[in-house]
């Protein structure tokens, strides 16, 4: 088995998905000639023409809203936006159209479609390249959105994706494109979109996260009890699988790298206090950014949570 | 040679048949009589159609209606050039594409009097849901296009928008693309000149619409929106161009809306009657009458002769549009996922 990064991992996804299954096309800037800004796509125009692989303006807005067209007719597309700071000129394609179109039309068309965004912070980039605003896209009903966190996930949650009726916003954290080297194997394997992944077990308290922070998390608790569950999916997110870890540990803190006020660890503290609170020994912890806008490359450590604020989170649920 | 001329424009407006009725042989269409006279029926059923949704919502038996009066020409024009397989992505202000093109009735008035289940499109039927969010059909217009030409498929795919939609970002991005990919699409702009309350010189600067498409890299033309002869004709030779994959066109169709924008509006506070006067003696229907009357075909009784097929037609629709039970509080998670999340789950459960 080879031992891939996630951009190699996401990469050789779409490649088998496209040899098996001609309604998949790539579509988005850059990702044809140049195979991507980050080579997520590259050699993909070569293998499958320039087709299967189009090389679009610069149109965040028309990226998706043909993405839906085309998913309508029959195809199964897969746009790129670059970066997920421009996803937000989609934002109405995607909340309007995407998520609504199996609604709509009562199920006579549907949009299964996977947008593949860039996302998140630590890569030293220019503004609006390190953006993490996953819960904003997680209130919309109709649309699933999915953080791998690592290689392996990546390709087994891809081609879940690729293979979902509905449309489908695959996360993809740049920190860790290159980070993190795993055995992927080559062939199917489906990585189950919905369910979280005990990425650490553990008694004493749970510890979610998803996407880049779980690497963080992972070498932060070393030297605790704790019970990692990485979500992979954030809608619909796995809350049984929450429960019952909490049920098990009594405490929980929540990791995630976007600004604390509404970001996605609201969404988990509140789902836990409705269904669990009574087996809770102490206050549900968010770790989280704070709420300013993402900085650039020179504030960005101090921005994104690190092992001082998690251990620090750890050390006080477990006081009670 | 510091400066040089390096692009020189023109831009086209087609009429065929004038105010009096009168149609110029060279660009007259062939089509029977049988066909005109079909096409004269489809005008007045969409303008009894739009004047019963009027009164409908006036009677609180339908919700917020936006009427298409005056349009008819443009609408019906461009949909009987159409194919029942062509893909066609509206907007809202287009009843009488729908009409055209078969739509159930009882459909059309269900979903403005706010049911659910009317927006499940015929299966015989390649057209989009009514677009509310201006102009945002149209980058998925040219996907479907995109996906057409992918298939081989010998279809167009047309997408229908008004003045305002021009000024939108969606409009550029659409238009852009298509003239990128030389896509199988045409795009009907219905300019209408009156976004609510905007008139058109306040929604551009540009001379015509039908010009913006020069920029683009493709073929622009205004026509008469109140004739149906010329709109029939521009559209006809835009899907033919289109499945021939000679590329996209754009057909601005000058015509006007002589309503409210919805119900909910009263155009007085920002128009004067006497512009409404001008249009309404421009009326597309009153034009094809008197086509037709030179003929020898059309006389008053014939006209509320059909008036009165159409209206028992439509009088037909409401009743099966009234006599559908109200939606139970499960539509509500109908078709929201092909599988519901666990959460939609419960949710459903308790409704």
């Amino acid at each position: 088995m080879a031992q891939l990064n996630m951009v190699q991992a996401i990469n050789q996804a779409l490649a088998e998905e496209m040899a098996r299954d001609d309604r998949v096309l790539l579509l988005g800037e850059d990702v044809g000639r140049n195979g991507g800004v980050f080579r997520v796509t590259e050699g993909l125009q070569e293998r499958f023409g320039a087709e299967r692989v189009l090389d679009t303006p610069l149109c965040e807005s028309a990226i998706v809203g043909a993405a839906i067209g085309m998913a309508a007719y029959g195809l199964r597309p897969v746009p790129e936006i670059q970066f997920m700071g421009f996803a937000y000129s989609a934002f109405e394609q995607l909340f309007a159209h995407a998520a609504r179109l199996r609604s709509r039309s009562r199920g006579r068309f549907s949009c299964p479609l996977v947008v593949r965004t860039p996302y998140g912070g630590g890569i030293k980039a220019p503004e609006l390249h390190e953006e993490s605003t996953e819960a904003l896209f997680c209130q919309i009903p109709g649309l699933k959105v999915v953080v791998p966190s690592g290689p392996y996930v990546a390709k087994g949650l891809l081609l879940a994706a690729l293979r979902d009726p509905d449309p489908v916003l695959f996360l993809e954290p740049t920190r860790l494109y290159r980070l993190l080297r795993e055995e992927v194997p080559e062939g199917e394997y489906l990585v189950e979109l919905g369910r979280a992944r005990v990425a650490r077990p553990g008694k004493s308290v749970t510890v979610v996260a998803w996407g880049s922070m779980l690497e963080r998390v992972l070498k932060s608790v070393e030297g605790y009890d704790a019970e990692v569950l990485d979500l992979l999916t954030l809608n619909p997110f796995d809350i049984e699988g929450v429960i019952n870890s909490v049920r098990k540990t009594g405490r929980l803190v929540i990791v995630h790298e976007a600004a604390k006020t509404c970001g996605f660890g609201a969404e988990v503290a509140a789902t836990v206090a409705e269904e669990a609170i009574l087996y809770l020994r102490g206050p549900i912890l968010r770790v989280t950014a704070p709420d300013v806008p993402v900085p650039l490359g020179k504030l960005i450590d101090y921005y994104l949570p690190g092992p001082v604020q998690i251990r620090a989170a750890l050390d006080e649920v477990l006081q009670y | 040679m510091p400066e040089e001329l390096i692009a020189d424009f023109q831009v086209k407006r087609l009429q065929v048949l004038n105010e009096r009725g009168e149609a110029d042989p060279e660009f007259m269409p062939e089509l029977s009589e049988a066909v005109i006279w079909r096409m004269y029926e489809l005008m007045l059923l969409s303008r009894i159609f739009d004047e019963r949704a009027v009164a409908l919502q006036r009677e609180g038996r339908i919700g917020t209606y936006p009427s298409i009066q005056g349009q008819e020409a443009a609408q019906v024009g461009s949909a009987f050039a159409l194919t029942q397989k062509d893909w066609v992505f509206p907007s809202f202000r287009e009843m009488g594409v729908h009409l055209t093109l078969g739509y159930p009735i009882p459909q059309i008035l269900m979903y403005w009097g706010g049911d659910e289940r009317a927006q499940k499109v015929p299966s015989h039927l390649n057209i989009f849901p009514f677009c509310v969010a201006v102009a945002s059909q149209i980058p998925q217009a040219v996907g479907a296009a995109l996906a057409a030409r992918y298939r081989r498929d010998p279809v167009a795919v047309v997408t229908y928008f008004g003045d305002g939609a021009t000024s939108k970002g969606d409009f550029h991005e659409g238009m852009n693309m298509a003239g990128v990919f030389n896509l199988p699409l045409v795009f009907i702009c219905q300019n209408n000149q009156w976004a609510i309350s905007v008139p058109l010189k306040s929604q551009t600067a540009s001379a015509s619409l039908a010009q913006k498409a020069i920029a683009y890299g493709f073929e622009g033309v205004q026509v008469d929106g109140n004739d149906i002869f010329a709109v029939y004709r521009a559209t006809r030779q835009a899907l033919e161009k289109a499945r021939s994959g000679a590329g996209p066109t754009f057909i601005e169709c000058l015509t006007y809306r002589m309503a409210d924008h919805t119900t909910a509006d009263d155009a007085g506070r920002y128009r004067s009657p006497e512009e409404v006067a001008t249009w309404r003696a421009r009326d597309p229907i009153l034009r094809l009458e008197r086509f037709l009357e030179g003929r020898g075909v059309w006389s008053p009784e014939k006209r509320e002769e059909a008036a009165a097929k159409a209206a028992g037609i439509v009088d037909e629709g409401i009743r099966e549009m009234e006599a559908q039970p109200p939606p139970a509080a499960a539509e509500l998670f109908e078709e929201v996922l092909a599988t519901l999340t666990p959460r939609q789950a419960g949710q459903r459960k308790v409704q």
